[in-house]
């Protein structure tokens, strides 16, 4: 079959490897019909995750037609499945408390001890994710292995096209579950930095959930639009002193909930951020929390603090003193994304969510490497790209 | 620590290798490995699942199969180095039905080495918690450390993998893997078991 595979920084092919085959009684293999590509998969583009691999598959966010079910699926074939990105088992004291990015035993023996050591417990399973959470092969591919495809897999009805439903897989629920995890309660102002896909969807569950006011916050001029249209105020940080504003905006008294979609790599040009930068491309550090910090700064006291962008490492200069002083709540974490599965897709059959407005391009398999490039260096225009393996090539150069 | 008042710690969290020597009534020259898991299942299902040592091999990488030879004693046959095996056959020392097993190769064996394993309630609703110790005198002493090391057969990342596959393969029916193709030059479906 033909897949995307990692081959170093900024260097991603599609190669040719072997089809994968069903290893376990509750496997299942997934023909993919589509499969996107996610901020976090340019974190692994721009090298700040350990334990890839030279030829590693890359993309967690995929669906397609059930091709072959072991012995204990519950799958059947021909039926359409979005996957999950999050593998979980479904009868760990983890996934039995809903917390399935948590699960205990998705993760093999032989690569759990890296998380072990650096996280202090073994991490579950993720596709497309390098070593540390599997090196499960990712859904940039023809075909995809999906373990405990009776606990992952959601069976889409007919009627409901590949674009309305493929973000089931990560940024929907993620971006469902930070705004979850703000907590929001009725006259809540709650500020978004990064309106990339995740941040957009917690602008959209945000409002959803009853929050009085969104206010989100990023530089490029289309991402923000996107949140404008949601109904977000929105701020440009390039343009923009954010704490002032939000001071202001809030009449002093601070969002109430503040959630951080930007993760390790932020951008922008504040002292701290520079610092940053240069540590982390000398590897004293790995990540860049400035929107983190900000984020910190400007919540209200007695706020709440969202975390669904990505980190995995240390942060320096983390403002512990105001998070502490002021009280703030801090939920974070992987997405859950099996608890949200169900809910979200009534939604989006309902059309209360709409998915396919940030989808900017749509290509064929073998045109992923060009597509990297073009989400690494244009993200302004570049939103959401959705690989369709069965499409024709575009001829463009890359 | 050297104070009279012992911490609840288990031994084998002890700083000191006497008092985790001393707790496996073994010499000090041993290694000692211990590793708790909790196991979503009950005492009794987990015990009667190790008690027939054939089941092991099913989570125990190292382990190529143990022939039960009768209520108390077995034959273990052990991957070694170099694509060799090493065999000793055991014995059953201490047996507490749903509560604790212990077992020891018998003397003169290549491989001394003996190992407990107990059951304990976790919190209600949370199965069991499987606490087990091996010990064991590698080949040669030293050298077959080394050897062991250079193998990636490391007895303690062996135990606290084997504890993990027997977690997996009790609350789910089989072992985790993530083989699946890959573009790796080097081995292009290189397992994860």
């Amino acid at each position: 079959m033909r897949a995307v595979t990692w081959q170093g920084r900024h260097k991603v092919q599609v190669d040719t490897v072997p089809d994968p085959e069903i290893v376990n009684p509750r496997d299942a293999i997934i023909r993919v019909t589509s499969t996107a590509i996610c901020g976090s998969d340019l974190h692994l583009y721009d090298g700040y995750i350990p334990t890839m691999r030279k030829g590693d598959i890359l993309g967690h966010e995929f669906m397609g037609e059930v091709v072959e079910v072991g012995p204990g699926s519950t799958l059947v074939k021909g039926q359409r499945v979005v996957v999950p990105f999050t593998v979980s088992c479904g009868s760990c004291f983890f996934c039995g408390k809903e917390q399935y990015s948590a699960c205990d035993n998705s993760n093999p023996a032989t690569t759990s001890d890296a998380s072990e050591t650096l996280y202090g417990y073994p991490m579950g399973g993720a596709f497309g994710y390098a070593h540390l959470t599997g090196g499960y092969a990712g859904g940039q591919a023809e075909y995809v292995r999906v373990p405990y495809s009776d606990v992952g897999p959601i069976v889409i009805p007919d009627g409901l096209p590949d674009d309305k439903v493929l973000f089931l897989s990560d940024i929907l629920p993620t971006g469902w579950m930070a705004a979850e995890n703000a907590m929001i309660e009725e006259g809540d102002t709650v500020a978004v930095w990064g309106c990339g896909p995740v941040g957009l969807f917690a602008v959209q569950s945000a409002l959803l959930m009853g929050a009085h006011r969104v206010i989100a916050i990023d530089h490029y001029p289309r991402r923000l639009a996107l949140a404008k249209q949601l109904g977000a105020e929105v701020l440009n940080y390039e343009e923009t002193d954010i704490r002032e504003a939000l001071w202001e905006m809030t009449g002093g008294i601070g969002p109430d909930a503040c959630i951080d979609c930007v993760g390790m790599e932020a951008h922008g040009m504040a002292i701290d951020n520079i610092v940053d930068t240069i540590k982390a491309h000398t590897f004293l550090g790995t990540d860049r929390p400035h929107a983190l910090r900000q984020a910190i700064l400007a919540c209200r006291k007695g706020g709440r603090l969202s975390i669904p962008g990505v980190y995995g490492g240390m942060a320096d200069k983390f403002p512990i003193g105001a998070l502490m002083e002021k009280g703030l709540t801090v939920k974070s974490g992987q997405t859950h994304v099996q608890k949200y599965s169900q809910l979200l897709l009534d939604l989006i059959a309902e059309n209360e969510i709409d998915t396919e407005f940030m989808i900017s391009h749509r290509a064929s398999l073998e045109d992923g490497p060009a597509l990297y490039k073009k989400w690494h260096s244009e993200q302004n225009d570049y939103t959401k790209i959705i690989l369709k393996p069965g499409m024709e090539p575009s001829h463009e150069p890359a | 620590m050297t104070s009279e008042l012992r911490d609840d710690a288990p031994a084998t969290a002890a700083r000191d290798a006497d008092r985790r020597a001393e707790e496996m009534g073994r010499d000090g020259e041993n290694a000692v490995i211990g590793r708790t898991v909790t196991i979503n299942r009950p005492r009794e299902e987990i015990y009667a699942f190790w008690r027939d040592f054939s089941n092991l091999p099913l989570v125990m990488d190292n382990v190529e199969r143990i022939d039960v030879m009768d209520e108390r004693r077995s034959l273990w046959v052990v991957k070694a180095p170099a694509g060799k095996t090493v065999e000793w056959e055991s014995v059953v020392t201490d047996d507490a039905p749903g509560r604790l097993i212990a077992w020891q190769s018998v003397e003169g064996a290549d491989v001394a080495s003996s190992g407990r394993i107990e059951f304990l309630d976790a919190a209600p609703g949370r199965g069991t918690m499987v606490r087990a110790t091996f010990s064991y005198d590698p080949p040669a002493g030293g050298l077959g450390e080394w050897i062991a090391k250079l193998f990636q057969r490391e007895p303690n990342v062996q135990a606290r993998r084997d504890l993990r596959r027997l977690k997996q393969y009790l609350e789910t029916g089989e072992v985790t893997s993530s083989a699946s193709p890959s573009g790796r030059d080097e081995d292009p479906t290189e397992q994860h078991p």
